[in-house]
Formats: C-alpha cells, sequence, structure tokens
C-alpha cells in the first residue's frame, strides 16, 4: 500500500466520522433544548396559575360598629375587692356576649351602606364576604371595646366564590343554576369592584394564615411551612452527623472485609427504597413502637432522616474516596493520627461535597410526600406548630390536600401558590448552600 | 487504607518482568554489604534481614543496611526494585498500606521500630519523610508548617510559632520568597517552592531522619538544583535517606550509595566507590545506562 492508497482510505472514513460526530452533539442538543423546554413549560404553567392567588379580592369598607346591633355592656373593669379568678369569669362571660352579637349584620350595613341601591338579601350579600369576617370584627371589638358606636376603615377578605367571579376563574356566561353565587351577589360584587371598595390585595395571610376549610379565602400556608421547617431542622441535625460519621468509618477506618461490603451493598440498595416504604417503617416503629405523637414533624422529620441518610452516606464516601491519597500521606508522614489526619485534613477538603450532598438531601425530603401520609401528616391541622412535638401539616402535603379540594376553582390556583412557595423555599437552600460551597472552596 | 495508595504500591513493583528478562544474566546472591571506608560516622539507622510482602508477593528480600549519622544515604535502582518499599519501612508508612508486612529488623538509635509498644506516631516525629510529589496541605503556607509542631505539642505560645515556622522556613531556603504571604495558601506556590515548604513541613518537627522519596522527579532542573543544594545543606544537621532516580543526582548529593535490583540490595558503599569502581557488574551496568 503505498502513502497514496493509504490517505484515500483515510479520506474516505472521514465524512463518515464527522457526519457521526455532528449527528451525535445534535442529540446532546436537542436533548437539552428537550428537558428545558419541559423545565420552561412546567414553570410557565405553576407561575400563571399560582401568581393571581397570591392577590385576592379585599374589601376596603367603612364599618359601623351600631349600637342597636352591638348590644353588650361595658367591657368590666376590676374592681379591687374582686379576686383574679372572679374577674376572668367575669370577662370571658362578657366576651361570650360579644361573640353572640350578630356580627353579620354589621358586615350587612357595612356593604349595603358602600352600595345602598343593591337588590341583593342579605344571604347574598353575605355570601360575597369571606366568613371569618365576623370574627375578625369581633376581635376589633374585644380588643377595643371603645370602638362602639364608631365607625372605621376595615379591611374583609372576599369570599372565595366572590374571588373566583371576580377574577375571571369561572365562566361568566354561564346559566344562573351552574353560579356559584346568584345574580344580585354577582352584580353586588362587580359593581364594588368597579367603585374601588373591592381591591385586588396581595394576600399575606398566605403567609400568615393556617389553613382553614369554613373559610377558604383566607386559607393559609403558616402551619405547613413551620412543619416543614421543623421537620428540615431535624433532618439536618440527624442525618449530616449521623451520615457523615458513618461514612468516614467505613471510608477511613473500618476494615475492608465481606461484612463491610454487605453494608454498602446495603446503604446502596437503601437509596433505591421507595419512600413510602420508610413512611411505612416509619408508622411502625416510631409512632407505633416509641409512641411519637402522630403527625408531629418530629416523627415526620425522624422518617426523611431515615430517607436522607444513604444519600448523604453514599456521597461523603464518593468525596472522601476522591481526597488524593497524596494529602494523607502528607499528614500521616508527619506523624499526625489516623483521626487527626481524618479531621484535620482530608474531612475539610471534602465539605462542598458533602454540603452539595445535604442540600440534596434535605430538598428531597422537603419535597417527600407519600411517607408523610402514612404517619398522619394528612390530617387538616390549622394551627402553627410551637414545637416538632405538636400536630403539624407540611407543605407538600398541603399541596396534596388543596388539591383535593372540593372548592376546585379557588384551590387550583392556591395549590399553584403553595407549590411556588415550595418551589423558592427549594431554590432558598440551594443559594445558601451554593453560597456556602463557594465560600468553603476558597478558603481551602 | 485505601485502594489507591496500595495500587500505587502495586504499581511501583510491576515492572518486574522485564527486569527478570534481562538479568537472568546475572545469578541472585544476597546483599554484598561492603565495609564503610574512610568516611566513618556512627550509623543511626541499622536494618537487618528486612523483607516486605505485599499480600502473598514478596517484594524485598533480606536487606540489610547501616544508615550514616548526618549525611545523605542515597537509594538507587531500576523502576520496581523496592527501593521505595524500603525507604517507607523506616516510618512505617507501609503500615498504611493494607496487606503489607514487613519482617526482619530496622532500629533507630538501637530501639527497634517494628516494636509493638512503640508508637508510629512518636516514630514519624522523629523520622520525617518528603515524597514524590510536592503535596502541601490545602492551607495557608504558615498552617503548613505550624501543623507538625502544634499536633505533636512542640511550641508553647504562638511566638514560639513563628519561630518555628520562620526557622523551618528559612532552613528551607524559602523564607525570602514567602515572608509576605505566610497566609496565602501552600498549594499557590510554584512546584519546587511547593517541595521546599513540604521540607520545612518536615523538618518543622526537629526529626532526625527525613526520608526524601524522589523528591524532584516533579520537579524542573532549575527547582531541582535548588533542592539539592538544600539537601545538602541540611545535612549539616540531620541524617537523610533519599530516593532517586537521577545518578547524578545521587553522585551529586550522597555520601553514600545503595544498590538495589529486583528487590534485592545489591551493592552499598561510599558514593565515590560505587560509581567509579562498583564491585558487582549489575551495579555497573545501571550506573553506566546498560538497563534501568
Amino acid at each position: 500500500m503505498t502513502s497514496n492508497e493509504r490517505l484515500a482510505l483515510v479520506r474516505a472514513g472521514l465524512s463518515a466520522r464527522h457526519r457521526r460526530e455532528k449527528r451525535f452533539r445534535f442529540y446532546g442538543i436537542a436533548a437539552i433544548v428537550l428537558a428545558l423546554g419541559f423545565v420552561a413549560m412546567l414553570f410557565a404553567m405553576i407561575l400563571s396559575r399560582g401568581l393571581p392567588a397570591f392577590t385576592q379580592a379585599t374589601f376596603s369598607l367603612d364599618v359601623h360598629f351600631d349600637p342597636a346591633i352591638v348590644k353588650v355592656d361595658k367591657k368590666p373593669v376590676r374592681s379591687s375587692e374582686q379576686s383574679p379568678a372572679e374577674y376572668a369569669k367575669e370577662i370571658s362571660a362578657w366576651e361570650r356576649k360579644v361573640t353572640m352579637v350578630n356580627w353579620n349584620k354589621v358586615i350587612e350595613a357595612a356593604v349595603r351602606n358602600a352600595a345602598p341601591e343593591t337588590t341583593a338579601n342579605s344571604r347574598e350579600i353575605l355570601s360575597i364576604v369571606e366568613t371569618n369576617a365576623r370574627f375578625e370584627l369581633r376581635d376589633m371589638f374585644v380588643a377595643d371595646p371603645a370602638l362602639l358606636g364608631k365607625t372605621v376603615p376595615v379591611r374583609m377578605l372576599a369570599s372565595a366564590n366572590a374571588d373566583n367571579w371576580l377574577k375571571g376563574n369561572i365562566d361568566r356566561s354561564l346559566p344562573d343554576a351552574q353560579q356559584q353565587l346568584r345574580d344580585p351577589a354577582r352584580a353586588l360584587a362587580d359593581q364594588l369592584m368597579a367603585e374601588g371598595k373591592i381591591r385586588n390585595a396581595f394576600a399575606w395571610h398566605i403567609f400568615t394564615n393556617v389553613d382553614s376549610r369554613s373559610a377558604p379565602a383566607s386559607a393559609g400556608l403558616a402551619g405547613a411551612f413551620v412543619g416543614s421547617l421543623y421537620m428540615i431542622l431535624v433532618v439536618i441535625v440527624l442525618a449530616v452527623p449521623i451520615g457523615v460519621m458513618s461514612a468516614v468509618y467505613l471510608e477511613e477506618f473500618a476494615p475492608k472485609n465481606r461484612f463491610t461490603d454487605l453494608i454498602e451493598v446495603n446503604i446502596n440498595n437503601l437509596a433505591a427504597v421507595p419512600s413510602i416504604v420508610f413512611g411505612l417503617l416509619g408508622a411502625a416503629v416510631f409512632i407505633n413502637y416509641f409512641r411519637l405523637p402522630l403527625s408531629a414533624p418530629l416523627a415526620g422529620g425522624l422518617v426523611l432522616t431515615l430517607m436522607t441518610l444513604p444519600t448523604v452516606i453514599i456521597a461523603t464516601r464518593s468525596a472522601l474516596r476522591a481526597v488524593p491519597p497524596s494529602l494523607r500521606q502528607a499528614a500521616l508522614g508527619l506523624g499526625a493520627s489516623k483521626t487527626q489526619t481524618v479531621f484535620h485534613h482530608v474531612l475539610p477538603v471534602t465539605y462542598p461535597g458533602i454540603l452539595t450532598a445535604t442540600i440534596i438531601g434535605v430538598a428531597q425530603a422537603l419535597g417527600e410526600t407519600a411517607p408523610l401520609l402514612l404517619i398522619g401528616m394528612n390530617a387538616f391541622v390549622a394551627q402553627v406548630p410551637a414545637t416538632p412535638l405538636d400536630q403539624s401539616s407540611a407543605l407538600p402535603v398541603q399541596i396534596f390536600l388543596w388539591q383535593g379540594n372540593e372548592n376546585r376553582n379557588f384551590f387550583e390556583a392556591r395549590t399553584s401558590a403553595a407549590i411556588i412557595v415550595l418551589l423558592g423555599l427549594m431554590l432558598t437552600l440551594n443559594a445558601i448552600a451554593i453560597f456556602l460551597r463557594s465560600k468553603l472552596e476558597k478558603r481551602a | 487504607m485505601n485502594e489507591n495508595t496500595q495500587l500505587e504500591a502495586r504499581e511501583m513493583h510491576m515492572p518486574t518482568e522485564k527486569i527478570v528478562a534481562r538479568s537472568d544474566l546475572y545469578e541472585m546472591e544476597s546483599s554484598t554489604v561492603r565495609t564503610p571506608d574512610a568516611e566513618q560516622r556512627p550509623v543511626r539507622v541499622t536494618a537487618r534481614n528486612v523483607s516486605v510482602f505485599y499480600g502473598p508477593k514478596q517484594s524485598l528480600f533480606d536487606v540489610s543496611i547501616d544508615i550514616p549519622e548526618k549525611a545523605v544515604t542515597a537509594f538507587i535502582g531500576p523502576s520496581g526494585c523496592g527501593k521505595s518499599t524500603f525507604l517507607r519501612c523506616f516510618n512505617r508508612m507501609n503500615d498504611t498500606i493494607e496487606g503489607c508486612r514487613v519482617t526482619g529488623k530496622i532500629s533507630l538509635d538501637g530501639g527497634d521500630i517494628y516494636d509493638p509498644a512503640l508508637d508510629v506516631v512518636e516514630l514519624r516525629a522523629r523520622v520525617g519523610m518528603v515524597f514524590q510529589k510536592p503535596n502541601p496541605f490545602p492551607k495557608s503556607i504558615y498552617e503548613n508548617v505550624a501543623y507538625g509542631p502544634r499536633i505533636h505539642g512542640l511550641a508553647r505560645s504562638k511566638a514560639d510559632m513563628d519561630a518555628i515556622v520562620e526557622s523551618s522556613l528559612q532552613k528551607a531556603s524559602l523564607w525570602n520568597e514567602v515572608k509576605d504571604r505566610l497566609h496565602e495558601p501552600g498549594t499557590g506556590l510554584s512546584g519546587g517552592q511547593q517541595q521546599r515548604l513540604c521540607i520545612a513541613r518536615a523538618i518543622a518537627v526537629s526529626p532526625e531522619v527525613i526520608l526524601m522519596d524522589e523528591p524532584c522527579s516533579a520537579l524542573d532542573p532549575i527547582a531541582t538544583a535548588r533542592i539539592e543544594e538544600l539537601i545538602d545543606e541540611l545535612k549539616q544537621n540531620y541524617t537523610i535517606v533519599i530516593v532517586t532516580h537521577s545518578m547524578q543526582q545521587a553522585a551529586r548529593v550522597s555520601q553514600r550509595t545503595a544498590f538495589f535490583h529486583l528487590g534485592n540490595l545489591v551493592e552499598e558503599g561510599p558514593t565515590d566507590l560505587i560509581f567509579t569502581s562498583p564491585g558487582e557488574k549489575r551495579t555497573q551496568d545501571y550506573i553506566t545506562g546498560r538497563y534501568g
């Protein structure tokens, strides 16, 4: 074969090789475009649905605490000969009387005052105001009895149905029988909106209120958010030290034998166990055996810790394995003991890796729903847990619950809003992790 | 300890086949120890009948040698001849390799270093080591040098530590280059500076013996020359054992040379004698470049 023949052979194959290369690149780019397209679609859908839920139709009304409706005595004042118990009794009797007041009448009067010519009856008027507005008025009055006889501006949420109507979530052309609000009520809502007495205001209560079924418009995420925070805390406090220590022991100290091989295989398998199985385990061990309270963030956090441990262990081990042996030799050669070598030199190098693994694990745990359902965290809980032992919900479970709420067209947006909050929390966690990692890497 | 080190160590002993093929010209015999002449120095380290096994494979056969005090002893030989393995016996770094077994006796100042009662941490404080590739800790220059004294509790105060760091860096002739940036990372130095930092780190613990495992193999000729100068200065105070691939380096820096081949100590003696009139044909072939 002459050199020319050889060259011809090489050339003949060249174009095919280049084509293959181009094709492969195209596949890669296509895959990335496809993936990004789906992500963009997901975000667009969540944002377009969820963002409107962050504003809600809100009344700004002048409420007159009419003495003709609010017929209660003066708030009792403690006299000198009264014992504290007697005084408390008297106060609670007074508060009971305040509660018995027909606050709905006060609200109706305020709405009528804003739209005097309305044809809506009192039932229809009240159907556009959130049902818990009366309790808010009561609480205002209890806090300040001097309001009696005065007229003050008050902000009240519109009911979920009114909010839907005003936001156009309901087809306006539907016949009366299929509408959630009756015709006069719809007309009244439109009129108040046009006059600026109902406005779309930012719904702070999503972050400060707990879940509610009787007053869906006022339902918020506070309980679920705090519950999730408690669980993250439990996961970080337990999974990180236990996971890192296990990994350090297995990687640096444990003898290599059948038993440690078996442990390694099992840890790898644990990472692939469906999360609902951890939920079953949690129900059997933490609830049934250790008698931890149902629906408590502590029990949830423990289950999520079990789920996160394999992730942390595996990632830490691979981070430790990536540490160059020369670093260990340097420390050992100087006379550092094995423990000193690991803790002074090897482990610090792996912090960025461990941190990343932890954040991935925690983010995974944060979004986990299935195991929590099995330990009772899908219960309806209308309180912010004060301690990790109190009953609570969690963000993904709250999403699950709202998604299944029968007031569909209101809670669809609410569900997306909750997803936005959950994603926001995850992004925040990731941002913190990236910040810490770049800081740690700079130090090293 | 970990697979990488083990692999590395295994690899060092891999290319034996080639050497066997070439050396079957020679009859295998146990080490020939020539009597040291003119330069009579007190002996610091003695090794007697040292053999090393990696699992079932024997890598070092019955090596006996005396290391004189305050002098440079060079171990030379082709790759895989066991010289690094032997060097690592002196501070028991072989302990860290799983499946590695050392038999025979090595004593430092008369004390057996493989005595089970002896603390290996203490031994390594007395026998420092400089590695083939510069391996400073990913910490500041100051911390690199201060680490040894700190874990061994050698400095009583911050001022003490500063003094140790300064004198160590000065002895490693690095002080002038780094005195203004002691708190910058040691990994930011050039290769030669890093290796001198590693030497400073080793001498900060005031060891009696310094082991150097091909300390210049990753460096350019200029950096190599500086390290060689440094070794020459250090031998005033320290007993130095150096493993090297370069025969010129051995000739330049060492007072005694030991030639290893296939896990055997072939010949050992004053450097000039080894290089001018070796007693063994294998040694002569190696130093004249006929193999290796």
